[in-house]
């Protein structure tokens, strides 16, 4: 009986919408006002936009592992090619006021080129750019999720493969003659859409508008848990095998989800590039994309919350340790990921309720000396 | 017969000695000589000559300090100035003819040095260049004769001629023929030519081919259809000789890759083949392993002084010398086989114990050990790469037929056979193998019987790192040894264990060859097979963009097979059978 109980749809608790609406509210609008009118600085909404792309990309993160129960070590290449994507149409509208003052990216001047390779054309167009953000990670991890799914690749398997794609990846990025920057990937943008990168109020639309997508997504990831697909999903995160033998194409289901992860994942991205400045090779490695499973257990997989709690939280406490304490900064990591798959597998949202009991203790003596 | 030998010896003793007479004779003479025409006449008469006189006496004349000493009314003598200078700066002068003092003290600022023209100085690398020909090292006469060779000047014709006689080793026999025929090669006569062209196609001379090709294009040559013919059937077997060449060079860097690939990925299979746990440290055991090699060296040479987190640690040294310090690996292979063994219980006892039912948790957790692990050893030993000398035994090539085989890496190929045979019989002999079998296969019937598996899943574990540790240990006299080691092989010894499965050792060792044989052949050939689709639409430009770097298309295509060859066996080549389902 208590497996019936766990396949209910949970009802959505009123609370959580309150919650939601709180969010949406501080992100699209107290933060930015606060912003505009020199409360906070401008740096400080720029580094809160940062941590919201990487909400995003932790909620890629959990959508496979927390909802379906796919340990992907490969988010952080579809956060990465989605930035890339956005970042080619950005070096277009540098123009010609780069270094070298030539109409083509300074790279390609520098590696010789007088012209625009085929491929980087259409990227002048913010339109093509905006739909290969989608069209490129989403074809890469249908490509991937179908032939891994079909042959039913799972578990630890699973995760090493999507740990060596995002190796290639990386790799192939890296090289100069791939023609997108190489080591240094791309930088110092000017113009998003005729704005100018540079100005607060750009910046501050950028922010509102990753905000929007960040809420955005929160809902359709709720919606989507609430429907009966997010019913199969879970039951293929508990147990697969009775799911598949239940007359489910569990690859099929799989198939989509990875997907759809991919693309969040790939949106993040794009919304980092304009806002961090750069992007480069480095944001495709393997560590990255573990990094961000860090975000999600410190939060709390299998949650909406725990993962944007978690990617705060730790970059957060990234941006204060890697400036006190640079040596230590990876000790701390390691522990802090050592001790939350140890002793608090359900993160800092289960927090709460496991501190419950304890407070119940507490609470006769308190009101006692009341 | 003892009385035979001696009188040879001393009659040869006596003999070099005469000849190294002359040959400082004869620079004393050219010294003085009148001008520079006779200078370079008399310079070349020691042309062919061996003697280890000659080098030092001509470094001095070409650095200025081969002083002429000249005494008011009689004739100049060439002297070199050698001592410790005293309060004047004067020291100590020996007269070049002889050898020895001659009894003053001069200062070399007063003194003129004998002049050199750049004609002279060409005459002297001549005559250094032919020295080399008769020294009794080995790797210098070979490397005289290829520049001889590449030089093409017909006046060393005559000291080639005289040395081919006189050698016995097959190596330089060869080289030497070698440079005979491309020096001929530049003759004006048409038949000594197409004997060269003959000689060279019969030693299949891979360095003749730029030679042959600008030969080709001479109008002088163009004329004479023999030459041309014996030109392009000599270029033709050189060519075919060529492939051979970078066959057999791929075929053994394949089996070098593969063998370090199987080392390193051995103990990760049967971790992961017991428990089910990839573990994601097991890089940073293999650094282990390489930074105790690392250490033992420095404890045979003059100490270590390591400062981890602010805490200075001074590890004093043995200053061994010779063939002691020579054998320090010996000595740090089973110590970093321990040193990882002891990292890997810990780990086990510390973290994995506690996640058995969670795979996927144990994955994340070993690679929060990993970063930690690497931070650590990045603090102890700092972040720059350090120095670990390959022992002298293992250094030097091995050269067959024209491939060149690093002796390091015979040792590795040799290592990795030995390995595999010391685990397989540890895991078909020994009662602990029969554990740790048994507990694969099933692991709940095996506790049933009275096995002890927790016990089985630490010295497993003690394996598989200790294995690290030792890989470690290997890689160290291939590559770098840096914090961040393990970070380049644990990627591909992933893959490895996934196409290998882990039913089997035998799994392991085909995968690990077949990986490294692919990575090798694809990067070898790459360039070509993507020429041969250059005109395909859509791909073909992009495989003749990845084929520039070959290495990483090496890779992505190892990648793209192993996903592919998943579709075919999804747990890979050895899956241990069972009819249970999670």
């Amino acid at each position: 009986m208590a497996t019936s109980e766990k396949l209910e749809p949970p009802a959505p608790p009123s609370d959580a919408t309150a919650a939601i609406l709180v969010f949406a509210a501080v992100t699209m609008l107290v933060l930015p006002t606060l912003d505009a009118f020199g409360v906070i600085d401008h740096f400080t909404l720029n580094l809160w936009g940062k941590y919201l792309c990487y909400a995003l990309l932790a909620l890629s993160v959990d959508v496979l592992w927390g909802g379906t129960g796919l340990l992907s070590l490969g988010q952080g290449l579809f956060f990465a090619l989605g930035g890339y994507m956005h970042g080619m149409y950005l070096m277009r509208m540098i123009g010609d006021q780069g270094q070298y003052h030539k109409p083509i990216p300074d790279f390609l001047v520098f590696l010789g080129w007088t012209e625009l390779p085929a491929f980087w054309k259409p990227f002048e167009h913010f339109s093509f750019a905006m739909l290969m953000v989608f069209l490129l990670p989403g074809l890469i991890a249908g490509i991937f999720g179908w032939l891994a799914f079909r042959s039913r690749i799972k578990g630890v398997y699973f995760s090493i493969l999507t740990q060596a794609l995002t190796y290639a990846g990386a790799l192939i990025f890296f090289r100069n003659n791939t023609l997108m920057g190489g080591n240094n990937g791309f930088t110092d943008f000017k113009l998003e859409l005729g704005f100018a990168l540079r100005e607060p109020l750009t910046q501050r639309g950028l922010f509102i508008v990753t905000a929007a997508v960040l809420v955005g997504t929160i809902l359709l990831l709720r919606w989507l848990q609430g429907t009966k697909f997010g019913l199969v999903q879970r039951a293929i995160r508990d147990g697969e095998n009775r799911t598949l033998f239940s007359g489910y194409a569990t690859p099929a289901f799989k198939l989509f989800i990875f997907v759809v992860a991919a693309l969040i994942a790939a949106i993040g991205g794009a919304l980092y590039v304009p806002q961090v400045g750069i992007i480069n090779p480095s944001d495709m490695q393997t560590d990255k994309s573990l990094e961000a499973i860090v975000w999600v257990a410190v939060g709390g997989r299998g949650t909406i919350a725990g993962p944007i709690l978690g990617a705060i939280s730790v970059n957060l406490l990234k941006s204060y340790a890697t400036r006190a304490m640079p040596d230590m900064w990876l000790i701390l990591l390691g522990g802090l990921f050592l001790l939350v798959v140890l002793f608090l597998p359900g993160g800092l949202v289960s927090l709460p309720a496991r501190l419950a009991p304890l407070w119940r203790k507490f609470r006769p003596t308190t009101s006692a000396t009341v | 017969m003892r009385k035979k030998l001696f009188i040879i010896t001393a009659f040869l003793s006596l003999f070099s000695s005469l000849i190294a007479e002359e040959a400082r004779e004869c620079i004393a003479r050219a010294a003085i000589a009148k001008s520079e025409k006779n200078q370079g006449e008399i310079l070349n008469e020691l042309m062919g000559r061996a003697d280890d006189s000659i080098l030092p006496l001509f470094d001095a004349w070409r650095k200025d300090r081969l002083y002429l000493h000249e005494p008011a009314g009689a004739a100049a003598i060439p002297v070199l100035l050698e001592g410790p200078k005293d309060a004047k700066g004067a020291q100590e002068a020996i007269s070049v003819a002889t050898g020895k003092s001659i009894g003053l003290r001069l200062v070399g600022d007063n003194l003129n040095a004998a002049g050199h023209s750049a004609n002279l100085r060409r005459v002297m690398k001549a005559v250094l260049d032919l020295t080399a020909l008769s020294s009794p090292d080995r790797a210098k006469k070979l490397s005289a004769l290829a520049a001889i060779g590449q030089g093409q000047q017909a006046e060393k014709l005559p000291a080639l001629e005289r040395r081919l006689p006189l050698e016995t080793d097959p190596a330089v026999v060869k080289a030497l023929r070698e440079a005979l025929a491309l020096v001929r090669l530049k003759s004006p006569d048409a038949e000594v030519k197409l004997a060269a062209l003959r000689e060279l196609e019969s030693l299949q001379s891979l360095a003749s081919t730029d030679f042959i090709k600008t030969m080709q294009k001479d109008p002088a040559v163009l004329k004479d259809p023999r030459l041309v013919d014996a030109a392009r059937t000599a270029l033709l077997a050189v060519e075919r000789h060529r492939v051979a060449v970078d066959f057999g060079g791929t075929l053994f860097r394949s089996l070098s890759l593969g063998s370090i690939l199987v080392i390193v990925a051995l103990g990760l299979a049967i971790t992961f083949g017991l428990m089910g746990v990839i573990n994601m440290a097991h890089g940073e055991m293999i650094a282990i392993g390489a930074y105790t090699t690392y250490v033992v060296q420095n404890v045979f040479a003059n100490g270590l002084a390591l400062s981890p987190f602010g805490f200075s640690l001074n590890i004093p040294g043995m200053h061994t010398t010779g063939w002691w310090r020579e054998s320090y690996f010996l000595f740090a292979l089973p110590l970093s086989f321990l040193a990882a063994a002891a990292a890997g219980v810990l780990l086990e006892r510390g973290v994995i114990r506690f996640l058995y039912r969670r795979p996927l948790e144990s994955l994340l957790a070993t690679w929060g050990v990993s970063l930690l692990l690497q931070q650590i050893l990045k603090l102890t030993f700092g972040a720059n790469n350090v120095q670990v000398g390959s022992p002298a035994y293992l250094s030097g090539n091995w050269i067959v037929g024209d491939v060149l085989l690093g002796w390091n890496r015979v040792f590795v190929i040799g290592f990795a056979t030995l390995i595999v045979i010391g685990v397989w019989l540890v895991l078909s002999r020994t009662s602990v193998g029969l554990l740790i079998r048994s507990v694969t296969q099933n692991r709940s019937m095996a506790a049933c019987m009275g096995v002890r598996t927790e016990r089985v899943n630490m010295l497993t574990f003690a394996l598989g790192s200790g294995l690290a540790g030792l890989a470690g240990a290997f890689l160290s006299q291939i590559g770098n040894v840096g914090p961040a080691l393990g970070q380049s092989y644990v990627v591909d010894s992933f893959m490895v264990v996934v196409v290998g499965g882990v039913g089997d050792l035998v799994g392991t060792v085909i995968s690990g060859l077949g990986i490294g044989t692919f990575d090798q052949f694809t990067q070898q050939y790459s360039p070509t097979v993507a020429g041969i689709f250059a005109n395909v639409p859509f791909i073909g430009g992009g495989l003749q963009n990845l084929a520039q770097d070959s290495a990483v298309f090496g890779k992505i295509l190892v990648l793209c097979a192993i996903i592919l060859f998943l579709q075919w066996r999804p747990s890979g080549l050895f899956a241990a059978r069972s009819r249970s389902l999670d």
